[in-house]
């Protein structure tokens, strides 16, 4: 069996009183996309900036392709990469300028090419030399997803990444980031709080609650075992009712 | 250390620059208007004077070693706002690139950005003022290298502070050179201080420099252990200011504070 892209093991983060995620282990293995899901402030942002690097869990692993995130960070963040609805690219360079550095820092072999084709793939010929700042947020996000992909990354973490994009637009992404995953045996983390999208591209979902796995499941499966018509239903029923978990 | 993420870092700044003319003649207007204000008081001083002591060297000398240690600072500065006006931490941050190579990005821009300012300053003091930096011989190395190394200590404090209190501490960063300039003697030797000016003056590098300065145009001999002493200390700021960045780039990763880090963010 092949190891995981994503290990977590007992990841805590504790802020003074607070419990903003309590001992939450979970793996996402190689072809495989897994939803990180729940109401907001569940931990979902909170558990991928641990993994990214960029918050310190107060206990607990993290270990992307065999590295240790806590002791090699800069290695197990090289195998690494995201979109966020709230990290857009600078606003003052262009969708080039902004790919050739951040294609440098990931350290991109053959990166006018790559830079060229990630263009292409996403559709953004005619904004390639235009200020990522004077763009829609729809094509913002398509240049954060171009980044994002920019380094075919092992492990692509995504917070809710198409939540400015037309639905045909979203389609379109979605097959991309699926056969990036085929493509690659690489593994994808994707918070979003559209059920239909997340029925659609993940294998596996979490249902995270207060800091807390409260249920896993295939999203296609997990609905009719809680006696629900669909992910939305069931998610609306968890996150008002958490107890139901619990009694079936 | 990998030196294609350090020249990521650099490159940036070069689209910047290249975007924005307002970036680029930023980098001059402060320099030429010290040069041309300063260089025209010495030339007043001299005529009013009349007994033939050129204060072009005291003055225009002492402006330009001043204002190319505040460009150094700026330099490093200016490139860490840029990541928080565009609200970029997180983009930087969440990526493989070490602080040690983002520091080092910072501060190469920083040495372009001073180079180039040094040679406009030269300029202009010479073809202005008729003033030659030669007049400190080969000591104008060392001063340049004590003041480019505070210069960087100083940037490194600067953003600091402002990570650790969120940007609207950015308007505390600015005055910093001017508020040191009373204690290292930039105008006038340090002995015409209060003891305890005096005392936080030798504690800071660049009174060395022109004290150094001021020796060699009034034909005195320039201490060299002194001047080693200044280096010595320059050295000391740069490796507390990294060590203080570090601290609380840790700390901020610690709290949260890179991921959360926006207008008004204050732990």
């Amino acid at each position: 069996m092949e190891s995981p892209v994503l290990e977590v093991k007992a990841l805590t983060k504790r802020y003074r009183e607070t419990e903003a995620v309590k001992d939450l282990s979970f793996t996402v293995r190689p072809g495989e996309i897994v939803g990180l899901l729940g109401p907001n402030g569940a931990g979902k942002t909170t558990t991928i900036d641990m993994i990214l690097g960029v918050l310190k869990p107060t206990k607990g692993s993290i270990v992307i392709g065999g590295r240790d995130v806590a002791s090699d960070r800069s290695e197990a963040l090289f195998l690494t990469n995201f979109a966020a609805v709230y990290a857009q690219l600078p606003g003052n360079l262009t969708v080039y300028q902004n790919l050739k550095i951040f294609g440098l820092i990931y350290g991109v072999k053959e990166l006018e090419k790559k830079i060229r084709k990630t263009i292409a793939d996403f559709d953004l010929e005619k904004f390639k030399n235009v200020k990522c700042g004077i763009l829609s947020s729809g094509e913002q996000t398509r240049v954060s997803l171009a980044k994002a992909m920019l380094n075919d990354p092992r492990l692509l973490l995504l917070d809710e990444p198409t939540a400015s994009l037309d639905p045909s637009t979203a389609e379109i992404i979605r097959r991309k980031i699926q056969d990036h995953v085929s493509g690659n045996r690489a593994g994808v983390l994707w918070t979003s709080h559209n059920m239909y999208e997340v029925t659609d591209v993940c294998d596996r979902v979490l249902f995270l609650s207060h800091g807390e796995i409260l249920l896993e499941g295939d999203p296609k499966i997990l609905p009719r075992e809680y006696g629900k018509k669909n992910l939305e239903e069931l998610f609306i029923a968890i996150t008002r009712e958490p107890l139901i978990v619990e009694s079936i | 250390m990998d030196f294609k993420r350090i020249y990521a870092i650099f490159l940036r700044q070069i689209y910047l620059i290249r975007g924005t003319g307002t970036r680029f003649i930023q980098i001059f207007i402060w320099i030429v208007v010290d040069i041309t204000l300063w260089g025209f008081i010495s030339k007043y001083l001299t005529d009013l004077t009349g007994s033939g002591f050129s204060f072009m060297a005291i003055f225009i000398g002492a402006v330009l070693l001043w204002d190319f240690s505040t460009q150094v600072m700026q330099g490093v500065t200016m490139l860490f706002f840029e990541d928080v006006w565009s609200r970029n931490f997180l983009n930087m941050f969440a990526s493989p690139l070490r602080i040690s190579e983002y520091v080092s990005g910072l501060v190469l821009v920083s040495v372009g950005r001073s180079i180039l300012a040094l040679i406009v300053m030269l300029l202009l003091a010479s073809f202005a003022f008729g003033f030659s930096m030669i007049v400190y011989g080969a000591f104008l190395a060392l001063f340049v290298f004590i003041l480019f190394l505070f210069g960087i200590a100083l940037g490194l404090v600067g953003i600091s502070i402002v990570l650790r209190w969120g940007p609207s501490a950015e308007w505390f960063i600015w005055p910093i050179p001017a508020l040191l300039s009373p204690f290292v003697g930039v105008f006038y030797p340090l002995t015409i201080l209060p003891s305890w000016m005096q005392a936080v003056g030798w504690l800071l590098p660049p009174s060395y420099v022109f004290t150094g300065v001021r020796t060699l145009i009034e034909g005195g001999t320039l201490s060299v252990p002194a001047l080693l002493g200044g280096l010595a200390l320059a050295a000391v700021y740069i490796i507390a200011a990294y060590a203080l960045f570090l601290m609380v780039y840790r700390k901020a990763i610690k709290t949260g504070l890179i991921a959360r880090y926006s207008a008004e963010t204050v732990v």
